[in-house]
């Protein structure tokens, strides 16, 4: 297959303003994906911080390192940074990045929408951290949101949050969403319209599966967020009284409200997880993946009952006893195409020939560590067991198990993977080792002790606590982790930044791959591909290198 | 763009424009749901008066109702004449349209003067005031982004700059949305003026 | 945020009591030593589900071992191994299998929600109405002792061994909740709505929690204390707070404080003040601990706090008074006064 070079002769002499220019009024959906990866990780960095400042101030008991006031608006902003400005942008553009070149096509259906997109997410974002400056409005010194990423009312009111701080919560990640509703309207358009010819929707790669499925649940989750948003401003700007309990508002829908979103958007961030350990653990056992079919039923099945759980986040606000009985039915119904996948994965692994470089150290990492997540969240769904663990440091352990050693860890092994598509050239394989062990001891030095606090009864979200309650030394084992997690992060940062210039010069197709990003350059050209290409089964390259023995029978 | 070589077994691939306005209307859909249930979850509810008995009046609803949900039979005839090459009657059609668009949102502007002047009711007035005007409000601020988005099209067709092999599926497309928000007001009013009335 | 006097006593120190009680045991807030019934029936079926998980957990970590270990690539392996698209039979393996463990469980979620669940008083309960304020607790009890038929009483929960204790909750505010763990599971104490839970200790002891909904700057300043009591000294406890709070002419000038600087507009001491937005003082005296849990009752932590409690509790709702030093002694002497 001939590439083209990716950027012809006249480009190289470009000077810096016209490259930052051409990068500004980018519509290509390769930059803004790179973009949005690369915003993504430098919040990831902020929202590092932030819990480490967090970290500090509870490494003993009755610290002063931080305010009450300012660890509380520590841990909103963490959370709602991990989530809406580290976890959708980056996921969603790893698929920017790879749907087109994946399914064959040129760009996205709608490039401009996309740029637009892009920029709203970054507007949002800055919008968010503007609080810090123009939080309290004219009478405090400035301040970020204090009332959590959840933000439940009447906590948010205007009577408990008075200035502006959670009007800049509001306004944010209402702003952020938007981008991201655009995202998921351009994966939808591009993979359902412009597959390339004979890429029926069962030779889709999986991590396209994943992009249609996330954005689904985009469409239909993060609208409902809007809304109790609006709801929200609308009480604390114009007097309304969707949340007011003098007004016999109640406290509970906007939970409902919330949490409909909220389950739905956990799911937003690990599916895309899914696609690349779908992508990635076949390549590197060098075996096709175990039950396509039965991975794209479970994902589908997984997006469907995901919608219909969001109650396990209320099951202590008094609700009925069948409703609650009612929702962990369906907790549970969904931990089983989960567990199909990862026995799918592992039934890929089995009777392969593994390589274990980065990218598959980081999936067996996933493998593991959301193995735990899982079933710690098996046993949230049990309600009574939950009317002890809820809001206490156990489910704090339980979706960092889920979100860092899943989805962080997915995101990891996907840089490691694409990083060569993306930029021509190799990350360097040792630092990568390094981190990952470096990484994987840190992550569950931290995590995994929180899991006792919460047994031993530390609620979530508390500035300091009583040093008589045997809480002291999770504390103190868990913040003696942060500074390893630091350093494994920071050595994947600088082996970005470093394999840039001096990285082995990658080729189209390092690593013996099967999907159609690897059938061009490393970078691709602009256009993509020199030919748009006709393919006869899911895995085209591997019919290509193995003409004897196609995926699928030809006619 | 891509080759549009179909094999016989290669499987359905919509067009982009109607897999994005598709998209559109389900996002619209879900924000107006979560209005709907907030509605439908404070029905009777409310510290204070007045209520929704004592205030609204159905039948002037359903003339305004009836406006509306015609305006979407207007509106496919005029698609149907832009695809036929028929630009004149195309143009009144979906002038006809947005008449009917308008009188709706008229007809809305006289509900809300008598709910505010006369009976004192707004958005903070209690949970019925609250919940109301935003289903409501939000509904009527669609209605009129559609209006604009329609004016736009009657004016690109008064300035002869419409051609119908280029512009039909588009127009079809803004018609979409325009069905939708005639779909949505049969939920808002059956949320409203029934549902929220019965004894 | 130094404490004056320092945090509350460490774990080998019994705490002593209000007037008629012994020393009770402080009880840690783990989850796994329970103290109650519904605590009781919550942690057995917890073993049960942590087995369960753990097994998973076991045969799953071990496949991946396995596979990591059995199928790495050995040195001269060439090519491609077999292509294996898939597997019906395994495939249904496992997706049954995972589907009866969680329908197992399913069940036995069902069965403890239904045992622990009461929708009325148990026979015999006592009942107690908590009100959560930001950021500390108001509890009433009926009492038909005390002018108005309700004891209020904040902070610091004294209920009797060996009888079901109904609470009904209910917040003035934000969203709180009530979470003991050696006596029951937590439950959300949220406006304009009264949820209940019942709990029973079986054994005396000072048992710890504290709220476990974010509610704002002092969440994790709002600590629960439960004294349970055995029966007589329980009735000895109410017979004492029942009584009219102490007058005692010495302290006269303390008490012109209270009553003439905004102390009363916000705290209630029966026959002198009716306020509601902060601790009943009646006998404050009785307690352990002032600031909802944070701080031992000494003289000097209280005047400390009564001087400025925003450097003792930052955030909370009560503002300094700024009093002079003569005013504060004398309403701190007044205070010590309400035994």
């Amino acid at each position: 297959m001939s590439t083209l070079h990716a950027q012809p002769e006249s480009v190289a002499r470009q000077g810096l303003m016209e490259r930052l220019h051409g990068w500004a009024i980018t519509v290509d959906h390769k930059r803004l994906g790179i973009m949005y990866i690369l915003s993504g990780l430098v919040f990831f960095v902020v929202a590092g911080l932030e819990a480490t400042a967090m970290r500090m101030q509870l490494i003993r008991p009755l610290n002063d390192f931080l305010t009450p006031q300012g660890f509380n608006q520590m841990f909103t902003m963490h959370g709602t940074t991990m989530v809406f400005l580290v976890g959708m942008p980056v996921l969603l553009g790893f698929g920017n990045f790879l749907i087109p070149l994946m399914i064959g096509a040129r760009d996205m259906a709608f490039p401009r929408l996309n740029a637009f997109g892009f920029w709203l997410f970054l507007f949002g974002g800055a919008l968010l951290y503007f609080s810090w400056l123009g939080g309290d409005g004219l009478y405090g010194a400035g301040g970020a949101p204090d009332v959590g990423w959840f933000a439940y009312s009447p906590l948010t009111s205007k009577t408990f949050s008075r200035g502006n701080s959670t009007d800049y919560w509001i306004l944010g990640i209402m702003v952020s969403g938007f981008g991201s509703m655009t995202t998921a309207i351009n994966f939808l358009a591009t993979i359902l319209c412009m597959r390339c010819p004979g890429m029926t929707l069962m030779r889709l790669p999986l991590m396209a599966w994943m992009m249609l499925v996330v954005a689904v649940l985009v469409i239909t989750a993060i609208p409902v967020l809007t809304a109790a948003q609006v709801m929200l401003l609308l009480d604390r700007s114009l007097g309304a009284h969707f949340f007011d309990p003098q007004q016999e508002g109640s406290a509970v829908l906007w939970q409902h409200l919330f949490w409909f979103f909220g389950h739905p958007e956990v799911y937003i961030l690990i599916l895309p997880a899914f696609g690349f350990l779908s992508e990635i653990v076949p390549v590197f056992s060098r075996k096709v993946i175990f039950g396509y079919p039965l991975m794209v039923a479970a994902t589908v099945a997984i997006a469907f009952i995901s919608l219909g759980v969001w109650v396990h986040h209320m099951f202590v606000v008094g609700l009925p006893p069948w409703m609650n009985a009612l929702f962990a039915a369906s907790t549970f119904l969904i931990s089983v195409p989960t567990g199909i996948k990862i026995f799918n994965w592992l039934g890929t692994m089995w009777g392969g020939r593994i390589r274990f470089e980065t990218p598959m150290l980081f999936c067996t990492g996933f493998l593991a560590m959301f193995l735990i997540g899982g079933l710690t969240g098996i046993m949230l769904a049990v309600v009574p067991f939950t009317t002890q663990l809820s809001d206490s440091y156990f489910v704090v352990g339980h979706f960092h198990y889920v979100l860092f050693g899943g989805t962080v860890f997915g995101i990891f092994a996907a840089i490691f993977y694409w990083y060569p598509k993306a930029t021509g050239r190799m990350l360097d394989e040792r630092l990568g080792k390094w981190a990952f062990w470096i990484l994987l001891i840190g992550f569950n030095v931290v995590f995994l002790p929180m899991h006792f606090s919460g047994l031993l009864g530390m609620p979530r979200r508390i500035y300091t606590y009583q040093p008589d309650r045997g809480w002291e030394i999770w504390n103190l084992i868990t913040t003696l982790g942060v500074p390893i997690q630091i350093l494994g992060v920071a050595l994947i940062v600088w082996n970005m930044v470093r394999s840039l210039g001096k990285g082995r010069v990658a080729g189209d197709d390092p690593w013996d791959a099967w999907t159609l990003e690897w059938a061009t350059s490393s970078p691709p050209p602009e256009w993509n591909f020199d030919r748009i290409p006709t393919v006869t089964s899911a895995r085209p390259l591997w019919d290509r290198k193995n003409p004897h023995d196609p995926d699928e029978e030809q006619p | 763009m891509s080759l549009a070589t179909a094999a016989p077994a290669d499987s359905w691939r919509p067009g982009r424009g109607k897999v994005g306005m598709a998209c559109l209307i389900a996002m619209e859909s879900f924000f107006f749901a979560g209005f709907i249930i907030a509605y439908l979850f404070y029905i009777g509810k409310g510290a204070t008066g007045p209520w929704p008995r004592e205030v609204l009046e159905v039948k002037p609803v359903l003339v305004n109702s009836a406006a509306l949900i015609a305006s979407s039979f207007t509106v496919i005839a005029s698609v149907k004449a832009l695809g036929r090459g028929h630009l004149a009657a195309m143009r009144w059609w979906l002038a006809l349209t947005i008449l009917l668009g308008a009188w709706f949102i008229w007809g809305t502007w006289v509900e809300w003067r008598g709910l505010i002047w006369e009976h004192g009711l707004t958005l903070r007035t209690n949970l019925f005031g609250t919940t109301f005007y935003s289903l409501v409000g939000f509904h009527a601020f669609h209605v009129i982004v559609g209006l604009l988005a329609l004016s736009t099209i009657l004016g690109l067709g008064v300035m002869g700059r419409l051609r119908p092999a280029r512009d039909t599926l588009r127009f079809e497309l803004v018609s979409w949305y325009w069905h939708f928000v005639d779909v949505v007001w049969v939920f808002v009013f059956t949320t409203v003026y029934i549902v929220g009335l019965r004894p | 945020m130094a404490l004056a006097g320092s945090g509350v006593s460490s774990a080998s120190e019994p705490m002593v009591c209000a007037p008629g009680s012994g020393p009770l045991p402080l009880v840690r807030p783990e989850v796994f030593q329970p103290s109650s019934p519904p605590a009781d029936e919550v942690a057995s079926m917890a073993w049960l589900v942590l087995g369960i998980c753990a097994g998973i957990f076991v045969v799953v970590e071990l496949l991946l071992i396995v596979s990591i270990v059995k199928f790495r690539r050995r040195e001269g392996d060439r090519g491609d191994p077999q292509q294996v698209f898939g597997s019906n039979p395994i495939e249904l393996a496992w997706t049954v299998v995972p589907l009866m463990i969680v329908f197992t469980l399913g069940l036995v979620t069902i069965r403890v929600i239904r045992d622990i669940d009461r929708t009325a008083p148990p026979d015999g309960a006592l009942e107690v109405v908590a009100i959560g304020h930001q950021w500390w607790w108001e509890y009433r009890y009926l009492d038909p002792a005390v002018p108005g038929g309700e004891l209020v009483v904040a902070n610091e929960l004294h209920v009797p061994v060996g009888r079901p204790i109904w609470l009904r909750l209910e917040s003035a505010d934000v969203i709180h909740s009530w979470w003991v763990p050696p006596l029951a599971g937590k439950t959300d104490l949220v406006p304009n709505r009264t949820n209940h839970m019942w709990f029973q200790a079986d054994q005396p002891g000072l048992f710890l929690g504290q709220c476990a909904e974010y509610c704002g700057n002092q969440h994790a300043g709002m600590l629960l204390r439960v004294y349970a009591q055995p029966q007589v000294a329980f009735e000895a406890w109410m017979a004492s707070q029942s009584t009219p709070p102490v007058e005692d002419a010495t302290v006269s000038m303390g008490r012109d404080v209270f009553q003439e600087l905004a102390c009363a507009s916000c705290h209630a001491v029966r026959g002198l003040s009716v306020g509601a937005f902060a601790p009943d003082l009646t006998h404050l005296m009785s307690r352990d601990t002032i600031a909802s849990g944070m701080l031992p009752l000494t003289r000097e932590n209280l005047r400390a706090w009564i001087d400025d409690p925003q450097t003792l509790k930052p955030g909370c709702n009560m503002p300094s008074l700024k009093l002079s030093p003569s005013e504060l002694d004398a309403v701190t002497d007044y205070l010590m006064t309400l035994r």
